[in-house]
């Protein structure tokens, strides 16, 4: 594990290589991320991709008692809040690789600026990333380039927004029922409240 | 003469043998299969999302119903996340009753997993044997966790209660005579240990049953033998864990390479495939089966020799005893803490796999400082195995289509989370 730390430190820049739990992170640039990869399979022999997802920044370190003094008490923090953070780099996307012939694992993590969610696709290098791509891309709106099928795959054939994004609420938006009149399945806006049972808190 | 073309076909998502709910639209040539193209999520429940905006411990029910024929294996993973960013221990007891309870779960889901590939593929009686057999496995789970299927046992901090002493009979009834009776609680006198071995006692004379039935048999060769073979190479590129990766004759198990809890003091082998077909990979299930006895046998012979406590006593994470409650402060406090808001995690991130029955089980967790997870990722094995579902059934026929699906031992409840 040492050794690895060392040769990735070299390879890729030291500040770039963290260490915690017994796991080791390379943040990288979302620009480099063929390189890398590559450079991870050849070289350091990573040659399974065991999971690769999306993550999104945008509520990082909020709670739900932030914000001005009581005067609601518990039903404050039962609101649902609007987020009112704006970060450069809202997504990224994380790699979990694995090297069987030498035993290593090492999560790689690129960061995605708001404006553009684009970034490479790995399906060349590792097949598997097909379908993790565009589970990425299904709920956090993720753009994979060089991607052959990027469909949907997960959610409802003709879905709309990414479920997983921080902004999109945990009931969903359309409800779904079946119109008698109409002798159809109609969608409507979600008749049932937000409500948040357990407040979230942070304590350091 | 008009020239016959391509032609597509929708294989379920009512189809019995698509194990549950997989929609396979198929391009066929004839009856040759040209391309495959699952179409999932038709049981996404949205899992990840939910676990973001509930206390820890409150998802460890979900992580039951993800992969639902292997369930204590996957909450394993979530609580051994949870347990690596707290830093905590979990008593060694706990961990042996874990590690007993994951093969009891493999031996579960192998049971299922053979029953019905042997199915699909035409040999109904398999399916009744293995279930027999299961029953007697299900009955262990309730008896530890009073649930059936969906236990929530593992808890951070080790498991939610010790072993019962005593194993639950079954109850006189109208259909059955004294006799019978007598006979179905003969080996349910003692206590769920012995229970457990017991059954390990007898059921390696189960599995050559079954494989008298399956592995000579010439149906079951002419269904399996060089059906959907994958080489080495092409296992690891596309993401294979578990029984399929080893099937290929790659030698990879967690529970060996990077072992977890206390795999690293028991003795087992590892199953490997040569040539990557259906019938290796039935062969190494087998064995695997084989092999789990094997370790439950060396953890009830552990934990009949050593009692102790089965949950870490820091309180901070572990619900506090009933009775020091109602004397004492701190202990109160903890309760209510503990059943109002949870607790935090430091803030970091951490990723941890189980060699779960079908394959890698992992689990990512990001904390950002809080009560409940920032982002949980679950990686199911099941999910890289159908994505090969394409490259594994072209060429082949549509019958051998269903033999794929068996071998792959798909589960929807992990593939859509």
């Amino acid at each position: 594990m040492k050794e690895l730390k060392q040769k990735l430190s070299k390879a890729f820049g030291k500040k770039n290589v963290s260490e915690s739990l017994n796991e080791l992170t390379l943040v990288i640039s979302s620009e480099d991320i063929i390189e890398v990869c590559q450079k991870l399979k050849d070289e350091f022999q990573f040659e399974i991709l065991m999971d690769l997802c999306g993550i999104d920044y945008l509520t990082y370190g909020e709670s739900d008692w932030n914000g001005n003094a009581s005067s609601s008490g518990f039903g404050r923090a039962r609101q649902a809040q609007k987020s009112t953070n704006q970060k450069d780099q809202r997504f990224g996307v994380v790699y979990h690789l694995l090297s069987v012939s030498n035993n290593q694992r090492l999560r790689v993590k690129a960061l995605l600026s708001s404006e553009n969610l684009m970034i490479q696709s790995v399906t060349k290098i590792w097949n598997c990333a097909d379908w993790f791509e565009r589970e990425a891309f299904d709920l956090f709106g993720i753009l994979f380039e060089n991607h052959n099928d990027l469909r949907r795959i997960l959610t409802d054939y003709g879905f709309v927004g990414h479920p997983l994004r921080k902004d999109f609420p945990m009931i969903g938006e359309v409800e779904m029922r079946y119109d008698e009149e109409l002798g159809r399945v109609v969608y409507e806006p979600v008749s049932i409240e937000p409500n948040v049972n357990v407040p979230r808190v942070i304590r350091k | 003469m008009s020239e016959m073309k391509n032609y597509t076909l929708n294989f379920g998502p009512q189809h019995p043998a698509a194990h549950g709910v997989l929609r396979l639209i198929l391009e066929l040539d004839g009856e040759v299969v040209e391309r495959a193209d699952p179409h999932i999520g038709l049981l996404h429940r949205g899992t990840e999302k939910l676990a973001e905006s509930k206390p820890y411990n409150q998802s460890i029910g979900y992580m039951d119903r993800l992969d639902y024929v292997s369930m204590m294996c996957n909450e394993h993973a979530y609580v051994m996340g949870i347990e690596k960013m707290l830093g905590i221990k979990v008593p060694e007891r706990a961990e042996y009753i874990r590690v007993m309870f994951d093969e009891i779960t493999r031996i579960m889901n192998h049971l299922m997993w053979v029953g019905t590939h042997a199915l699909d593929v035409g040999a109904m009686s398999v399916f009744l044997y293995a279930f027999r057999e299961r029953e007697n496995l299900i009955d262990c789970y309730e008896a530890v966790s009073g649930s059936r299927m969906h236990a929530t046992y593992y808890r951070p901090g080790g498991v939610y209660r010790d072993l019962p002493d005593k194993m639950p009979q079954y109850l006189e009834s109208k259909l059955r005579s004294k006799e019978k009776l007598k006979e179905i609680n003969e080996n349910r006198q003692g206590s769920l240990l012995d229970f457990i071995d017991d059954f390990a006692k007898n059921f390696p004379k189960s599995i050559q049953q079954y494989s008298d039935l399956l592995t000579d048999n010439r149906i079951w060769k002419q269904r399996l033998v060089n059906i959907a073979v994958v080489s080495p190479e092409r296992a690891m590129q596309l993401g294979f864990t578990g029984a399929m990766l080893r099937g290929s004759g790659v030698e990879w198990d967690i529970r060996k390479n990077e072992p977890y809890s206390v795999y690293e003091k028991l003795d087992f082998e590892i199953p490997v495939g040569v040539t990557g077909d259906c019938y290796d990979r039935y062969l190494v299930r087998m064995e695997e089966m084989r092999q789990s006895t094997h370790i439950i046998n060396q953890c009830v012979a552990w934990l009949k020799a050593n009692p102790g406590p089965v949950m870490s006593d820091d309180h901070k994470v572990t619900p506090p005893d009933r009775e020091a409650m109602k004397g004492d402060m701190e202990s109160l406090i903890h309760h209510f803490k503990l059943f109002t808001e949870g607790y935090c995690l430091p803030e970091g991130e951490s990723y941890t796999a189980v060699e779960a029955p079908k394959g890698e089980f992992g689990v990512y967790l990001v904390s950002d400082g809080a009560n409940k997870p920032y982002r949980v990722k679950i990686r199911a094995p099941g999910f890289a195995h159908l994505a090969a579902m394409d490259e594994m059934a072209k060429g082949h026929m549509l019958s051998d289509v269903v033999t794929i699906i068996g071998s792959q031992d798909i589960v929807f409840g992990e593939v859509d989370r």
